[in-house]
């Protein structure tokens, strides 16, 4: 626990110094909400198009942080021998780790938080309903994207690939799967496209809860599709993932 | 009582066998200097005792562990300094000491460790700040921060300037006053013959030669001896320079003439790791 402690605060400290990773990592899906709700209007799944956009940035946000965010981070410190120096200390690589995922999962709940409170100023956009299925939604989300951003690791060879590859991924998935509007009158292949991948599903459950008022457990559908999505991370990370430069 | 003992230690990548059965013990308190040229097989060697690579075969003993296990009380004894890691460049000198500080049960005082490398006045410096000297003493002061018995030091001053160069070994010389035991991989002859009590000359995954710097340069029994005749410089090499010497003085005083230029030198240790190893560039 004093070791999980120590790690995180200076992951804490290390993410909030690097302008790069603040901006890219924080600020973009900020930025873009605040874009986005500018230049559109009319309605969203029935709703005024600004809580539909939020609901799309938190799900952009999600892949953004935990996905993106995550996997050029540990690129980073492995292509730099951060990692391969660090398991020579006693420090566990089970907590390193977990200090690591949580830090990410910190910066983006400050992220959505922010989304919440520039989507009220600006556009009066409603609190959340169930505060509670909310929490868990993402929670499910960030953990799933984070499984896939471990594993992605393992595909990236270099720190000057990372994030160039990241975002040719997570940009179009955020297009594909409706974080910047609705899908309805994509083509029919498009549409197919999406329905694969986890972020549709993530925004399915995100905009259950936040635009239907629903529960998360009424969306047994997302839960399983996110958490497969996870699971196959996961066991792609425990192949592929490796702590020394390539 | 030894900190390490490897007897008969092999590993192979794929078809290139890296170490071919290798022997050698290290005694506590000793700074042992494991040398060679590239490729033949220094980081191998030190990257299966720090615990980073798994052997084939042999037996491998480190302060009494397996390092294969790599266990955390293993971990808490050993500094490593590894030949190219870089580390976060927004934290300052101090705050890396800390972070590396908090990993141990029993860390020195971060600002010992930090006078101990000579950087107290880079002490609030951001990383990315430093030259390159300063981030390898920095490399050097997270290594000792968890007061570690043994470290290993991979090429520590590749890349210095000659003036850092002394300083690192000044350091490397008051670790060893300390008591620590420290296994150093270099390709600098002089740095060898200026900081290890004992070497050993590793070729393609074998060693060839083991020994204290003057026991190696005694298993070469040459003489060079070097003049000038009719101004070209004449280079000899002989196992008996006395009668060399004599019969070209006698010569010279017959004639009358100078032996101008005249040099008798025994062999440095390039010279003799220059003959072990082939390595003629």
């Amino acid at each position: 626990m004093r070791l999980l402690w120590h790690q995180l605060r200076y992951e804490q400290l290390v993410f909030w110094r690097s302008r790069e990773a603040a901006v890219f990592v924080f600020l973009f899906p900020v930025l873009l909400f605040a874009l986005l709700t500018a230049v559109y209007s009319g309605t969203i799944q029935g709703r005024p198009a600004p809580w539909g956009l939020l609901a799309g940035m938190l799900g952009y946000g999600t892949a953004n942080t935990a996905f993106a965010g995550l996997a050029i981070l540990l690129v980073n410190r492995r292509e730099l021998g951060i990692l391969k120096r660090i398991r020579a200390t006693p420090l566990p690589t089970a907590t390193y780790l977990t200090a690591v995922l949580i830090s990410i999962m910190i910066v983006f709940a400050l992220q959505a938080v922010a989304l919440f409170v520039l989507g009220h100023l600006l556009k009066s956009t409603p609190w959340p309903g169930h505060l509670i299925s909310l929490v868990l939604t993402l929670a499910l989300g960030g953990a799933a994207f984070a499984g896939l951003g471990l594993a992605i690791t393992g595909f990236i060879r270099s720190v000057e690939g990372s994030s160039a590859v990241l975002n040719l991924i997570v940009l179009p998935l955020a297009f594909l799967s409706g974080s910047f509007g609705t899908t309805n009158h994509y083509p029919r292949v498009l549409k197919a496209v999406g329905d694969v991948l986890p972020l549709k599903y993530l925004l399915d459950a995100v905009n259950a809860v936040y635009l239907h008022g629903r529960q998360l457990w009424d969306e047994p559908t997302a839960v399983a599709v996110l958490a497969g999505w996870g699971v196959l991370g996961i066991v792609v990370a425990v192949r592929k993932f490796r702590w020394e430069p390539t | 009582m030894s900190a390490i003992q490897v007897r008969d230690l092999r590993k192979s990548y794929g078809e290139h066998e890296a170490l071919r059965g290798i022997t050698f013990q290290i005694n506590e308190g000793e700074v042992f200097g494991l040398l060679g040229p590239n490729g033949a097989g220094k980081t191998t060697t030190v990257e299966i005792l720090e615990g980073y690579r798994k052997r084939d075969a042999g037996e491998v003993s480190v302060l009494g562990f397996d390092p294969a296990e790599a266990s955390t009380q293993f971990r808490e004894r050993v500094g490593v300094v590894l030949q190219q890691s870089q580390l976060f460049s927004t934290l300052t000198v101090a705050e890396t000491h800390s972070l590396f500080a908090g990993y141990y049960e029993h860390p020195r005082d971060v600002d010992d460790v930090i006078a101990l490398v000579g950087l107290t006045d880079k002490s609030d410096a951001r990383v990315k700040t430093l030259s390159g000297g300063q981030k390898r003493r920095l490399d050097l002061g997270i290594a000792l921060v968890g007061d570690p018995d043994l470290i290993f030091l991979d090429e520590p001053t590749t890349g210095f300037d000659p003036a850092a160069r002394r300083a690192a070994w000044e350091m490397i010389r008051s670790l060893r006053s300390l008591g620590k035991t420290i296994l150093l991989t270099t390709h600098y002859l002089d740095e060898a013959e200026q900081l290890a009590d004992r070497l050993a000359v590793l070729r393609d995954g074998q060693i060839i030669s083991e020994g204290t710097p003057s026991d190696l340069i005694g298993s070469s029994n040459e003489t060079e001896v070097r003049y000038l005749r009719d101004g070209r410089e004449v280079v000899v090499r002989t196992t008996e320079p006395t009668r060399l010497l004599h019969e070209l003085t006698q010569e010279a005083l017959a004639e009358g003439r100078e032996l101008e230029g005249l040099s008798v030198r025994r062999p440095t240790l390039e010279d003799v790791y220059l003959l072990l190893t082939g390595d003629e560039s």
